[in-house]
């Protein structure tokens, strides 16, 4: 399935009610775009179940 | 050290044993600025009259017979996203100057206060906090000292370059994602980056809570540990600062590298950089005798996940004036933060389970040493208002990849310091010394060994 980035900005922005003005859009798309392609190599990574995310990071 | 331009140490002793006043020292670091703070751009804030009024307060309190505190009359500044009571905290927003003026200082600023330090002034940066470069549509762009056609790097680039310009002989800043240690490289200086959560962020204005690390900048390891001592100690006032006892690493410089395994990070950092960034480590490594490589897991995916997680955070932070005012942004950052605000949730949860496990990977790693080398940038300081750059025979954007060494490693928040790395002739570089959490002292005690071998320095450009 083709993914259509342009779609998903406006739809998700009228959800959580951001008003992107139409001379950033391409801008934010693109930004977009570029977030979701670098989250692909966390979430292609398969975790274990019991790895949690902690609310107070520990180093 | 050049005697012109002595460091933070050398200052407070003088001041301390009455060789000369704390105001006549300030009066002259204000005086640098004064003439040449047109040509860096660092300074958005000088605050010439309070600093000469507390470094009156200095002198009369050597007069009087009391401890003025171990940085009696140093002149020092700070990120503009520290609190200074009396003026807002503009974290190099426009959005920002609308606040009223902080009603006191950040808890790092009043500690080094209370040891004697004399602020002078805030620093510029990206727009909170967001980039690698200090070109700020709003206050201008930092100028690096070694070359004012090149950038500073960034966040904190003006105080890197108040730093290595001899402006004043230490700074405060943070880094998220490497804005300490990227413009420390390309400026020259030392810069470190604690242990997360070992120093409060207490009145410091955030970027992404779940990185933000704030830290000093010296030219010389020994203000280094000074200053990280006088900074440390438990503060409720930031959820995430640990609460542990004070752990002074000037004692420890003099130790020495004995007894310290130390590696160079191969893989992922060996790649991807300019020749001579390599070089740089290699030059580092045979110093120290250092011949073991050791591979961390998977910093590809750890960059990954530091992407998404401060995309989510830092526009989250700023959601109701992205709302609002889109257009007061600084067009570098502003299409970023309204992305982020897209961001679905289990990717910003998955990118924080991924954290987890990626820590512990490289906690064994710690289990056989004790130390890790890698460059600290990619490249040298590229030109103020370049787009795109060569690395490794690969045309890349620049501002997305100055962070290409550096964001894999705060990401789990190790102790970090960029030693500079001279090179005669042509633009320093940095390399970051590594330790396991909570090991400052190491990193500390490495980079005095480089610095007693002459393998690092930090000369002030004039």
């Amino acid at each position: 399935m083709e993914k259509d980035f342009g779609q998903f900005v406006d739809v998700m922005a009228a959800i959580v009610e951001l008003p992107i003005p139409s001379e950033y859009r391409d801008g934010v798309v693109a930004n977009f775009e570029r977030i979701h392609d670098v989250a692909q190599l966390v979430l292609e990574f398969p975790l274990p179940e019991d790895v949690e995310a902690a609310p107070v990071f520990v180093p | 050290m050049n005697q012109s331009f002595p460091d933070a140490t050398s200052i407070a002793a003088t001041v301390r044993g009455q060789e000369v006043s704390a105001r006549s020292v300030v009066a002259a670091s204000l005086a640098q600025i004064a003439e040449r703070n047109q040509t860096y751009n660092c300074f958005t804030t000088v605050l010439a009259e309070s600093a000469l009024e507390e470094a009156d307060q200095i002198d009369q309190a050597i007069a009087a017979g009391h401890d003025p505190g171990v940085l009696a009359g140093v002149p020092f500044a700070v990120k503009d996203l520290f609190d200074v009571k009396g003026i807002p905290t503009l974290a190099g927003s426009k959005i920002n100057a609308e606040r009223p003026p902080a009603t006191q200082d950040a808890v790092l600023v009043t500690r080094l206060k209370q040891a004697g330090a004399v602020l002078v002034g805030a620093l510029n940066m990206d727009e909170y906090a967001y980039g690698f470069v200090t070109e700020n549509s709003h206050y201008g762009a930092s100028r690096n000292p070694h070359d004012t056609s090149r950038i500073t790097g960034g966040s904190s680039g003006g105080s890197t370059a108040a730093v290595a310009a001899g402006l004043v002989p230490f700074t405060l800043g943070s880094d998220t994602n490497g804005s300490i240690r990227v413009p420390a490289a390309f400026c020259g200086i030392y810069g470190l980056k604690p242990t997360y959560g070992r120093l409060p962020r207490s009145g410091a204005y955030l970027f992404a809570s779940s990185f933000d690390h704030l830290g000093p900048f010296a030219r010389s390891t020994r203000d280094i540990a000074l200053i990280y001592d006088l900074l440390q100690g438990y503060d409720a006032g930031d959820p995430v600062c640990a609460n542990r006892p004070v752990e002074p690493c000037l004692p420890e410089l003099s130790k020495g590298i004995d007894g310290l395994r130390i590696a160079i990070a191969d893989d992922y950092f060996a790649k991807g950089g300019e020749p001579e960034v390599f070089e740089a480590v290699e030059t580092v490594a045979n110093a120290l005798g250092a011949t073991q490589r050791v591979t961390i897991p998977a910093p590809g995916r750890a960059r990954a996940a530091a992407f998404v997680i401060t995309s989510c955070e830092g526009a989250n932070l700023h959601l109701e004036d992205l709302r609002k005012r889109p257009q007061d942004f600084d067009v570098a950052t502003r299409d970023r933060f309204l992305a982020g605000c897209l961001v679905p949730g289990s990717w910003y949860v998955q990118a924080q389970r991924f954290r987890q496990w990626y820590r512990d990977r490289v906690r064994e790693i710690f289990q056989t040493v004790d130390i890790i080398l890698a460059p600290s940038v990619p490249c040298v300081a590229p030109k103020i208002g370049q787009q795109t750059m060569m690395l490794d025979g690969k045309e890349v954007l620049v501002r997305p990849n100055l962070g290409l060494y550096t964001q894999p490693l705060s990401f789990i928040g190790l102790p970090i310091i960029s030693v500079p790395i001279q090179r005669p002739g042509q633009l320093p570089l940095g390399v970051q010394i590594i330790a396991a959490p909570y090991r400052e002292a190491f990193v500390l005690r490495v980079a005095a060994e480089l610095e007693k071998q002459g393998i690092v320095s930090a000369p002030v450009v004039v």
